[in-house]
């Protein structure tokens, strides 16, 4: 696994990016779209950043999606802690206390996108144990991963669906103002973007999702693994 | 940005703070902070930007500027707009949320059919 630390305090760092939105075929999302056609009502997590293209497709079949932005709730400041060895570290049991709080089996479908690959280190693991339990046995959760060519600067994105296997991608741009979070605490990590903090190669994804059932890799061209999870 | 001044309209500015059971039978504006629950079945709820509304919220028309912490059931929409934060699960037959708002929360789409036979 390579790991990213530190920040990038280049010259492109000051410059905030023009917004782009690009859109991509998604063969996972095309597996999935097999699930939600059918009759039965669904119940979506949507774990990116509130997305009023993923609301709409799903409220307009008659699922239920509910919607949490883990990435932002992850910067929350009174997460930050020390490990025994002194490390800054994010408090794992609180972040799960105040964050994906749903009974067992709840979740048909888990859409986690690019967050494995920006979560901080520290809520990884405990962050996919929980996703795991709150999912039904069955249970779909669809993943994206950076490829090795990719750089700590690899942008962060937002992903809205705009159809069955189709993704339009919104760069998360970097913003001038603080932001205030659910709690009304203000998060300054916003105004800087999100980091990748690592890429994963196959064998250390496929033991993150050792729990699981299954695991289906699909390639794309953009340096992007998606993956498919049943649980 | 300031509420709409009409007749029909009630407003609680921003240096008001409320605790406890609001209803009525008239439109209500909230830039300041009210905790509790708010009903107002056959009318709209909006907070304004400088609002924080922490409540159970049942409503006609919910429009969201500012924070909203609770549970929200709207018999007609609901508005999410770009500087929303809400915090809670959703229950209403049409919503519309801009590019930035933040919701933390279930959105289900309840049906007139639904909502008259009160599921």
């Amino acid at each position: 696994m390579k790991l990213f630390r530190g920040s990038s305090g280049g010259a492109d760092a000051a410059t905030p990016p023009v917004a782009q939105k690009l859109t991509r075929r998604s063969s996972g999302l095309g597996e999935l779209s097999r699930f939600w056609d059918s009759e039965m009502p669904m119940c979506v997590l949507d774990l990116g950043s509130t997305s009023p293209a993923n609301i709409r497709f799903f409220t307009e079949g008659s699922h239920k999606i509910y919607s949490e932005d883990l990435l932002v709730a992850s910067t929350e400041p009174s997460l930050v802690t020390k490990d025994e060895q002194g490390n800054v570290v994010l408090d794992s049991r609180q972040f799960l206390a105040e964050n994906l709080v749903y009974p067992a089996a709840q979740f048909d479908v888990v859409l986690c996108w690019n967050l494995p690959d920006y979560l901080d280190e520290s809520l990884v693991r405990p962050v996919m144990g929980r996703l795991w339990s709150i999912l039904k046995p069955g249970g779909m959760l669809l993943a994206f991963f950076h490829t090795k060519d990719a750089g700590p600067d690899s942008p962060c994105y937002r992903f809205h669906i705009v159809g069955k296997d189709m993704l339009e991608m919104q760069r998360i741009v970097l913003k001038r103002e603080a932001r205030r979070g659910p709690t009304g605490a203000v998060h300054t990590a916003i105004t800087e973007g999100f980091r990748l903090q690592r890429v994963f190669n196959n064998r250390h994804i496929e033991t993150l999702f050792r729990d699981f059932a299954s695991i289906k890799f699909f390639l794309a061209r953009d340096n992007v693994r998606e993956v498919l999870v049943v649980r | 940005m300031s509420a709409p001044l009409t007749s029909d309209l009630a407003q609680i500015g921003k240096s008001v703070v409320i605790k406890g059971e609001l209803s009525g039978s008239e439109d209500l504006y909230v830039d300041g902070q009210v905790e509790g629950s708010i009903s107002l079945k056959n009318n709209s709820l909006t907070v304004g930007p400088n609002g924080s509304v922490k409540a159970t919220v049942e409503a006609k028309g919910i429009v969201v500027q500012g924070k909203l912490e609770g549970n929200v059931q709207a018999s007609d929409r609901v508005e999410l707009r770009k500087s929303a934060v809400v915090t809670g699960d959703i229950s209403t037959q049409r919503i519309s949320i801009e590019e930035g708002a933040y919701l933390k929360g279930k959105v289900d789409i309840q049906g007139k059919s639904e909502k008259a036979a009160g599921k």
